[in-house]
């Protein structure tokens, strides 16, 4: 049953690598802004099942859970909570420098907008 | 390109993925699924709710350990919104059509009547970002979720003047929090309000009052973005 | 929990594969959100409430309001 259990893990890779073909391999701009995305969807999902102890809970104090020893890591829910944001703000920044790149040279395409140049 | 030059080229950039995803699969046998491997997480378990008086241990880490990186990421967001505005600011777009649709009546009644639940969803997320999962940076996301109703249903009325000032405003208090912890007790972002019982609304020294100003300003911005791409 | 989880993991990939492969600029947005929503259910399951809570609400709704209005800008179909 490990391969169930590390499941996690290959959903995570698999993720970070239809993002990384989807940023070398596609000419439409907004294809490579997507690719970005999901390599952040990918990478965020491995750090969290990293931090997942079994049979542990979530780490917040309620009335009924008091014993922090039963809990999972808060660590990496931490620094994944900052790296969404950050991830929200990089999206936005990208796809406003895209707009712009249309709005200049009329077209998304990747090879057209390199040829422009030489 | 020519039709040998595309398959070899396709083809190598999927055995390089795969044979990375082999490599990183093997190298991930040393952190097996579900197994104990905290170091750190031992001792902020422990040590949260004497410390710092928050139910919430994600919290805890994220604004009384590690409260200069969250500093830090307020001012990447910062940046970014602030690199957007100058990007979109000069924009005399030809391709932007006006709206040939109006927005229905459903639309525009319904909009009236949940955006205020919207907004109070929102401030109730970052005031009890102490006790129950949330905090500053989902409320700011749902606040601005209301204020892409707002547009959606073109009703009008997002002064973005004045949300540039609350984010400005926002942003300043919070550095003056993180002063006020270093004059009063020797440490940026000290913790110098009382602690408190655990598990009370009005507990954990200043992490409520900075969770309340994190979800302002987040708000704020990302309505921001949102104004300046839909190119009122 | 195992079988949800991989039911879950499966549908992920292949959302996020047909997200890459279309055409359709706008149905690649809404396979993106898609995909952040599932992401959000895993985050759940893996006993991270707050991650859940956030990946839920930035990169499910604003993430995809976002993709939608600059491809609304630009054309919606890729040529070739």
């Amino acid at each position: 049953m490990d391969l169930v259990r590390s499941l996690y893990y290959l959903g995570a890779f698999l993720l970070i690598g239809i993002g990384f073909y989807a940023v070398l391999g596609k000419k439409n701009l907004i294809k490579v802004i997507m690719g970005l995305s999901l390599i952040d969807n990918g990478i965020n999902l491995l750090f969290i099942a990293i931090g997942y102890v079994r049979h542990h809970t979530a780490p917040i104090i309620t009335s009924q859970i008091s014993d922090t020893s039963l809990m999972v890591d808060p660590v990496p829910q931490a620094l994944v909570l900052t790296a969404i944001v950050i991830e929200l703000s990089v999206l936005a920044l990208a796809l406003a420098l895209a707009v712009k790149v249309f709005a200049v040279h009329k077209t998304l395409n990747l090879n057209k907008i390199k040829g422009l140049k030489w | 390109m020519n039709r040998f030059n595309k398959i070899f080229a396709y083809s190598s950039v999927f055995l390089i993925s795969l044979c990375l995803l082999v490599v990183f699969l093997l190298a991930f046998r040393a952190i097996p699924f579900g197994a104990d491997t905290m170091d750190v997480g031992h001792f902020y378990l422990e040590d949260a709710a004497k410390s710092t008086g928050s139910a919430n241990i994600v919290t805890a880490v994220v604004l009384g350990f590690r409260g200069f990186d969250t500093l830090g990421e307020v001012m990447v967001l910062f940046l970014g919104a602030v690199g957007l505005g100058l990007v979109l600011s000069s924009q005399k777009d030809s391709t932007h059509s006006p709206a040939k649709t109006f927005p229905s009546l459903i639309l525009k009644t319904m909009a009236d009547l949940v955006f205020p639940f919207i907004v109070l969803f929102g401030i109730y997320i970052f005031m009890h970002g102490h006790i129950s999962p949330g905090g500053g940076f989902p409320a700011g996301a749902v606040l601005a979720s209301g204020y892409l109703l707002l547009f959606l249903s073109q009703r009008g009325g997002y002064h973005i003047r004045l949300a540039q000032r609350v984010e400005t405003g926002s942003g300043l208090v919070f550095v003056i929090v993180g002063l006020a912890g270093l004059y009063f007790s020797g440490f940026f972002l000290h913790n110098f309000l009382p602690v408190g019982r655990l598990g009370s609304l009005y507990s954990a020294g200043i992490i409520p009052v900075l969770y309340s100003l994190i979800g302002i300003k987040v708000g704020a911005e990302l309505g921001g973005i949102i104004y300046r791409l839909f190119g009122e | 929990m195992g079988i949800l989880s991989a039911f879950l993991i499966l549908i992920m990939s292949v959302a996020a594969v047909f997200a890459v492969h279309t055409k359709d600029l706008i149905g690649a947005s809404l396979l993106l959100g898609f995909v952040s929503l599932i992401s959000a259910i895993l985050f759940y399951l893996l006993q991270a409430p707050d991650v859940a809570m956030a990946e839920a609400s930035i990169g499910a709704a604003l993430t995809t309001a976002i993709f939608i209005m600059a491809v609304k800008k630009t054309k919606r179909f890729e040529d070739e």
